[in-house]
């Protein structure tokens, strides 16, 4: 049961140079992972491919030994930088949630989230506000393995902590494997066991 | 007394929001805001994200959408920021680094974007010599934002903003994105700055990188101000208000707690 | 009484506006063919009480012509803007959806199409064609799509890179889920105010087309086919025939021009807070 880039190149076209190059990363489950490195090193895009947002040009993404499934609720979920592109401006929080494939309310105060908040619209709650929405619908939609992109990166540290801590618990209880995409290492040293640095 | 820069009082900022239907209501996002800034430091204003720290920097500049109120007194030099003088002012003796990387042109080399439209003959020694300060690789300039990585983006915002000769940078989030090193570079060039005499608002969520460069932070908290301090006392955890308090102990190295409510 | 802010202001505004509209068209619609047909010892009559649009040389009523012929333009008005935007979305999301090849010829079939002044290709269209209400229909339709198409060609590529799309997609959407559910709901303003602009310019082409008389026959009540008789007659001093129907119909354009400046303001995000 794990989760694996084997030898993974990417580059968006044949001109660009190469964002990855022969990039081999494996997680098991219930492990959690932290992928440290500064900008520019690829950690976004190492993130999209493993969560099958985007295709690598040479190597493999494994799940299981198998690729990842191209139809149907992905087992990879990915939770990304910047909440406020992730959501349907157009769509009330409810219905955002309600994507997942179910909404389930018992999960909503332990990330914080008020009952008030789901009849609200996107740009009526702050990035802190949405983030948690973001995680919420990632965890409700029962993935095994949760990818996260610098998603405290534009927070404050109180919401950075809390979202960090539902989000631990969570994956522990259900044995999820977790990898935290950061630059910040001492956030790296607080959510991860083990410490990937693209950059060594 | 030594001649203030920036001087904020009792700042009020609220928005005109329809509701559903025809109801309007006023959003209130800045209320009651009090800050000073003297010549030759860097103040940081640090704090919960969506509380309208943005929207200081905004009012700053004169740049609020049109259906914003303002209230409260702006002093720049001592003089009454009109939004004539604001008008006057921004791009040449008040700079900001934007929060989002989508402030650049899509459709015009970064280079260019950086060196500004006053271009001189030294201005493009002086962004290669920014850009290598930043650690932005030969042949950025000639690149497009779509090509650049968001830490490379927003490197050659901050570069844009120290192109210009401003007394006052107001840097709104400047660093998410960069790495350790980079941040460093930036923040470095900012105390620089402020030894020279001039001044950096350095908005941020950033509290312990902010409190390393930052001679005093102002922590930030629903819309104002809650307490202002050096920031030798903020590093060492000498805070008064229960929200910045709070704000230390979240920290990943001072303990990554948070109140549950 | 409270001060009307923006918005309400806006609204009532379009309400008035849409019922002006309708009123107008409808009336048309109900006046029977008779009550135009009038009798030749009211011919030539300059405006008065009892023909305030005054009368032509066959002593019809200008203001029922008026009113039935802005009915008439408005129908072939509104079923081409119909046609001319349901062929715009469906070629500008063919462009931006399909292959590259489709998004190529598309945008040459539109330049192509705007590049001929848009009076001649309608012309044109509707006398091959076989001019009459048909000929006009297709003419129209097929000229007046092209900018809405690129306009929703670009909110599609646009739309298809958010990045809700391809979150929806990791949760197990189908394509035409989203398409129903993300895609759709923001297209659909674009659609009506685009819709609704492109109104006022298929009106005066038909106006215009019928007044140069390749679209429909004389004997039909156009507001184009009464211009262009009252031509004949402005030089016997009959200025009323011309300049009432005319001054009304540069009216109806504006208003309906007006409807969706509005509609865009209320329905339009960067506007909508004003």
């Amino acid at each position: 049961m794990a989760l694996e880039a084997r030898n993974v190149y990417f580059r968006y076209n044949k001109k660009s140079p190469w964002i990855l190059e022969d990039c081999s990363l494996k997680i098991e489950r219930g492990e959690r992972l932290a992928v440290l490195a500064p900008s520019g090193y690829g950690k976004t895009t190492l993130a999209m491919l493993l969560s099958g947002y985007l295709a690598p040009v040479r190597g493999e993404i494994l799940l299981d030994g198998k690729p990842l499934p191209k139809k149907g609720v992905c087992p990879v979920q990915l939770i990304y930088q910047h909440p406020e592109k992730a959501v349907d401006p157009r769509w009330r929080m409810k219905r955002v949630l309600e994507e997942s494939g179910g909404l389930k309310e018992d999960m909503l105060p332990a990330f914080g989230i008020e009952r008030a908040w789901l009849e609200r619209f996107p740009r009526e709650l702050s990035g802190g506000e949405l983030q948690r929405f973001c995680a919420a619908r990632a965890l409700m939609s029962g993935a095994d393995y949760l990818i996260c992109d610098e998603i405290s990166t534009m927070l404050d540290a109180v919401t950075q902590a809390q979202i960090w801590s539902v989000i631990s618990e969570e994956a522990e209880r259900r044995n999820m494997g977790l990898i935290a995409v950061t630059h910040n290492r001492h956030l790296a040293e607080r959510v991860a066991e083990r410490i990937v640095d693209l950059s060594e | 007394m030594e001649q203030t820069l920036l001087e904020i009082h009792d700042l009020s900022v609220s928005f005109r929001m329809y509701d559903r239907g025809f109801e309007q209501t006023d959003l209130q996002v800045i209320a009651g805001l009090s800050l000073t800034v003297y010549p030759g430091e860097i103040v940081a204003v640090a704090g919960s994200s969506g509380a309208g720290k943005s929207l200081l920097a905004s009012a700053i500049l004169g740049i609020l959408p049109s259906n914003a109120a303002v209230k409260g007194q702006l002093l720049y030099k001592g003089r009454e920021l009109t939004p004539a003088l604001q008008k006057q002012l921004r791009g040449t003796e008040i700079a900001l680094v934007p929060q989002s990387v989508e402030f650049l042109d899509p459709l015009m080399k970064v280079g260019a974007q950086a060196e500004g439209h006053s271009r001189t003959a030294g201005s493009a020694d002086k962004r290669r010599e920014l850009f290598r300060r930043f650690g932005l690789p030969d042949g950025t300039e000639k690149m497009y934002p779509f090509q650049l990585s968001g830490g490379m983006a927003r490197r050659v915002l901050v570069s844009a903003a120290l192109m210009t000769d401003a007394e006052l940078i107001i840097a709104d989030e400047p660093t998410p994105g960069m790495s350790l090193d980079q941040a460093l570079e930036a923040l470095k060039m900012f105390r620089e700055l402020a030894d020279e005499g001039k001044a950096v608002i350095l908005i941020t969520h950033d509290i312990d990188l902010a409190a390393s460069f930052a001679d005093r932070v102002a922590v930030f908290y629903e819309g104002t101000t809650v307490e202002t301090v050096s920031a030798s006392d903020f590093k060492a955890g000498t805070l008064s208000h229960p929200y910045s308090k709070a704000l230390w102990r979240a920290l990943p190295q001072n303990g990554f707690e948070y109140e549950r409510k | 009484m409270k001060k009307l802010n923006q918005r309400q202001k806006t609204v009532i505004l379009t309400v008035i506006m849409a019922v002006l509209l309708t009123a107008i068209y409808v009336c048309g619609a109900l006046i029977p063919d008779e009550a135009v047909n009038g009798s030749f010892l009211d011919a030539g009559q300059s405006p008065s009480f009892a023909h305030p649009f005054g009368t032509d040389t066959l002593g019809r009523d200008l203001l029922l012509r008026t009113v039935k012929g802005l009915s008439v333009s408005m129908t072939v008005g509104l079923a081409a803007s119909v046609i001319s935007g349901v062929i715009a979305v469906l070629t500008g999301a063919a462009a931006a959806s399909g292959s590259r090849l489709a998004d190529s010829f598309i945008g040459w079939l539109i330049d192509l199409v705007m590049s001929v002044p848009h009076t001649i290709l309608v012309m044109l269209i509707s006398f091959a064609m076989g001019r009459e209400l048909k000929g006009l229909l297709i003419g129209i339709a097929a000229t007046h799509w092209c900018s809405l198409a690129r306009v929703i060609r670009g909110e599609v590529l646009q739309l298809r890179d958010r990045h809700y799309i391809a979150v929806s997609r990791k949760l197990g959407r189908s394509s035409a889920w989203i398409l129903a559910h993300h895609l759709l709901p923001h297209l659909t303003p674009q659609f009506l105010v685009g819709l609704i602009l492109m109104f006022p310019h298929a009106v005066l082409h038909e106006a215009t087309v019928s007044f140069l008389g390749f679209g429909l026959s004389p004997e039909q009540p156009a507001i184009g086919i009464i211009l262009s008789e009252s031509m004949r007659y402005l030089t016997a001093g009959m200025w009323w025939s011309a300049v009432l129907p005319g001054l009304t119909l540069v009216l109806i354009v504006l208003l309906i021009d007006k409807l969706g400046d509005c509609l865009k303001m209320i329905i339009d995000p960067y506007t909508v807070q004003e």
